[in-house]
């Protein structure tokens, strides 16, 4: 597009390449914080949005790719690398002001790789323990157990409250840490073990009386190190995983995985298999807002919702349990097609869930989203403006529920999406009744796509034919996927081999917490709950 | 119709014949003690297993269905794992106050339970202000509640406890002033003669509208006052784990449990008494033939009957509605609920003069 070729113009320095819509950006580590406001501040293409940053180990150098896009032309992606030679103490400068999520994906990198962020308000590990010793996705790091053995005590309170900062003045590099809370504040763990933390979240909550201060939330509880079994994974092996990062939703991650890894290995896919792909996935999304719909009800005290949710949710998992085999975790995509034909059954009980699914919404709508009670509690709570959903990357319905048109089926069509006709749920308000509404909202719409498609499978393969060893050719290769909880990317760097070199997985949950953290101060200690239930984030999904 | 009554004084007479006044009273006293607790222990585990069923109903599940003929033992079982359970040492607790706790919310629980009219004369203490004596009794339980918060040394447990305090002594507002316009209607504060007077009609329908008020402002009141959904901030389960329970752990947890379930039973006992007639059968006035049929049936089945009725609502309530937030907990009482029920008294006093 002429817009960013003109912007791009005014970095001399910066080596360009464009592919379609892709542009990669180079720069040199000096210039990175100058290229990086220039294109988040300006008029034309304000790139606004940091979908993620991937951290790289090139071998000689360390690295760091932002990957940005534009809330006006969300189809534009533009790579941001910059890159360092210095290996034992890399320093790069950080732009934690210019988006609100790259502090926590700073902190990621940080952990994996070792770099370190200049003027970053808080350069804590993110996923490890404070005390860990190495730096895990680096290439040369040494996984013997004997520099970390497993850890026989707790990791001590005092230390992950301190928080380094490195500050360079006049080429002095200057390091001090400080206490994230004052010794006489009133901190109380929510979780890691809590009924309304969504998996094993660990929330340090300052509060005064009933009402929250600050929040600090602790990952890492549940990291299982998912990027760095990909990269010992062959490509067939790798696919099991993204299933259970984000387990309520794990069709559609696993299908993300295998659109990249099948536009790397440029393989036509039969029809068949993407319309077959397409229904599970919708089947997937409606299970997971149901879930997300009994959780919110549920961290609202109305405990029988959840479970009129979870009866609804069964249904979908019989059907799931005859054509995938599996239930939650479905195992169905693979590269090429899908793992086996559909049940005979299939068709039937699609069919016969829909009208079954339109009933009960209206009934969840009659007995909860019309409930006094539930109004109150959520009227009024929890803002989220459309600017600051964009600069948190809050995706998915929570994006969408402040305004933010931001699917990814929309933007960027995939599998069958281009050939049903569906809307994109959106609300203006950004309030927790919107975030609560709009996953009802969605449920209609994907029973409307599955209607459309479930009559119309085209007969054929349900797979194509795979090479039994798969390589993928050397480059960058990048899917975006609409998850339940909103973006989820696959970055797959491939230098050739049957193994992948580096694979990322953006995962929309972590944004979301660092939503949490944005809206829920100044509110009660009830509310933080069910807040966090309207963001519905899961928890698997943002450790990996 | 056949009373208690006569059982008792039977009994009464029984003792007073062979043995002396001071005998007679201390073997009375054990007796009493003994058929309260075991009455309280065995309700307990009946609501128990009322609440499984009727929640399973709500939620379309099957509820206890494996330890016994529908699962009738299943609260059987439950206490006697109870029972058995280890009582965990908590450190940094403040043993003392820790152990008190739970004995003082039991007791004011039992304290009201012994003040109920089940039948006329199976009532062990009717004070002649009665109805003071049952307001001022069950406090005490926050005073259980706030040590129990306190004395754990959980911030959970604390919050839970300043919640529970500031929730308990709001709605005991709504809660006497709805029973003071009973108390107005019929000129006594004595339970057995509250349920005399309605002998030709529950205060219910003789208190017109304003008794109309009253009852719905003392069961969204007393609910309140038995810490349960929506609104059991004090225990709020997915924000504060267990509330101000949250350290106890075998029989000592057991006590707070059965005094919640009882006192649900309490509130509605209290509720089926002072407005729905108690014990009293439904009389008409005028309908000869069908008050002798109602006669019939026994009144302990009666005030039962009613007393469950009451549960049920509490249970369909608890079931139904999700967490009201604390801010809005104390508005609904003291802008809305409290000037009802003060506009509700002076109406009934007109009523009356």
């Amino acid at each position: 597009m002429k817009a960013i070729d003109d912007l791009l113009l005014q970095f001399p320095y910066a080596t360009v390449e464009q592919k379609d819509k892709f542009y990669s950006v180079s720069v040199p580590k000096e210039n990175i914080h100058e290229t990086a406001s220039a294109l988040r501040n300006n008029d034309t293409v304000p790139f606004d949005f940091l979908i993620d940053i991937v951290g790289m180990d090139y071998g000689d150098t360390l690295g760091v790719i932002y990957i940005l896009s534009s809330s006006l032309y969300p189809t534009y992606i533009l790579r941001l690398k910059t890159e360092t030679p210095e290996r034992e103490d890399p320093l790069l400068d950080s732009l934690h002001e210019l988006w609100d999520s790259a502090g926590l994906y700073e902190r990621e990198v940080h952990d994996f790789f070792g770099i370190r962020f200049i003027n970053h308000p808080d350069m804590r590990r993110l996923f490890l323990r404070q005390d860990w010793k190495g730096y895990p996705l680096r290439k040369d790091y040494d996984a013997d157990p004997a520099i970390n053995p497993i850890p026989m005590d707790n990791e001590d309170l005092d230390d992950m409250e301190n928080i380094p900062v490195i500050e360079v003045n006049h080429g002095q590099k200057f390091e001090h840490q400080h206490k994230l809370f004052e010794a006489d504040e009133y901190v109380v763990n929510f979780g890691p073990q809590h009924p309304a933390t969504h998996g094993v979240l660990h929330l340090r909550v300052s509060l005064d009386g009933e009402i929250i201060k600050k929040i600090d939330p602790i990952f890492g509880y549940i990291h299982r190190g998912i990027e760095k079994m990909c990269e010992t994974y062959a490509y067939p092996q790798m696919l099991h995983l993204p299933d259970r990062m984000d387990y309520v939703s794990g069709p559609i991650n696993r299908h993300g995985l295998c659109l990249a890894i099948e536009k790397g290995l440029e393989l036509e896919v039969p029809e068949r298999a993407h319309y077959i792909r397409t229904i599970i996935d919708e089947l997937g999304r409606i299970a997971s807002h149901l879930l997300g719909w009994g959780c919110i009800a549920m961290d609202m005290g109305a405990i029988t919702a959840f479970v009129y949710g979870m009866r609804d949710r069964e249904k979908i998992m019989d059907i799931f349990e005859e054509t995938c085999g599996g239930r939650l975790m479905a195992n169905y995509s693979v590269i090429g097609g899908v793992m086996a034909d559909i049940h005979p059954n299939f068709q039937r009980k699609v069919k016969e869930f829909i009208p079954y699914m339109r009933k009960m919404l209206k009934e969840h709508h009659l007995l909860f989203t019309g409930n006094p009670i539930a109004r109150d509690r959520m009227d009024g709570v929890g803002y989220l403006s459309k600017e600051k959903a964009i600069a948190l990357g809050a995706t998915g319905p929570t994006g969408r529920a402040s305004g933010w048109s931001n699917d990814i089926r929309k933007i960027e069509p995939y599998a069958a999406y281009p050939h049903v006709d569906f809307k994109e749920m959106l609300r203006t308000d950004g309030m927790t009744f919107d975030r609560y509404v709009i996953r009802l909202d969605e449920i209609a719409e994907s029973l409307h796509i599955i209607e459309q498609l479930i009559d119309n499978i085209p007969e054929g393969d349900y797979a194509a034919k795979t090479k039994a060893v798969i390589r993928l050719p050397e480059g960058e290769y990048f899917q975006r996927v609409e998850n339940a909880r909103g973006e989820f990317d696959v970055y797959i760097n491939s230098r050739g081999d049957k193994y992948p070199y580096r694979v990322k997985f953006r995962s929309p949950s972590m944004t979301l917490v660092n939503t949490l953290k944005a809206i829920a101060v100044e509110t009660k200690v009830a509310d933080l709950i069910m807040l966090g239930g309207s963001l519905d984030y899961v928890v698997p999904c943002i450790d990996r | 119709m056949f009373h208690f009554e006569v059982v008792t004084n039977w009994i009464d007479a029984l003792l007073r014949e062979h043995l002396s006044e001071g005998w007679t009273l201390l073997i009375e006293f054990i007796l009493i003690g003994v058929v309260i607790l075991t009455v309280y222990s065995v309700l307990a585990l009946i609501l128990i297993y009322l609440e499984r069923k009727v929640c399973a109903f709500f939620q379309c599940r099957i509820g206890p269905n494996r330890v016994g003929p529908f699962g009738v033992l299943q609260s059987v079982a439950d206490m006697v794992k109870i029972l058995l359970k280890e009582i965990i040492k908590i450190n940094k607790v403040d043993p003392f106050l820790f152990r008190l706790a739970c004995y003082l919310v039991i007791i004011a629980s039992i304290c009201t339970f012994g003040a109920i009219p089940f039948d006329k004369g199976l009532q062990a203490v009717d004070f002649n202000i009665g109805v003071f004596y049952l307001l001022a009794v069950s406090s005490i339980g926050v005073v259980g509640i706030l040590i129990a918060g306190w004395s754990s040394n959980n911030k959970y447990t604390l919050i839970g406890a300043m919640r529970s305090g500031a929730q308990l002594i709001s709605y005991e507002l709504s809660c006497g002033l709805s029973l003071l316009a009973i108390v107005v209607l019929s000129g006594t504060m004595q339970l057995s003669q509250i349920v005399e007077q309605q002998a030709d009609a529950w205060f219910i329908f003789k208190g017109h509208i304003p008794a109309l008020i009253a009852f719905i402002i003392y069961l969204i009141a007393g609910h309140a006052e038995t810490n349960r959904g929506p609104f059991d901030l004090p225990e709020a389960e997915s924000e504060l784990t267990a509330g101000y329970h949250t350290e106890y752990s075998g029989i000592q947890f057991g006590f707070f449990y059965l005094a919640e379930y009882l006192n649900m039973f309490i509130i509605a006992a209290i509720a089926a008494t002072v407005f729905l007639g108690g014990w009293m059968p439904l009389h008409i006035p005028g309908w000869e033939s069908f008050n002798g049929i109602m006669d019939y049936i026994p009144p302990v089945l009666w005030f039962l009957g009613k007393t469950f009725f009451c549960i049920f609502l509490a249970l369909w309530v608890r079931w139904s509605f999700p967490r009201l937030r604390i801010d809005q907990l104390l508005s609904l009482e003291w802008k809305i609920l409290m000037p009802i029920s003060l506009i509700n008294i002076l109406l009934m006093t007109l009523l009356v003069l």
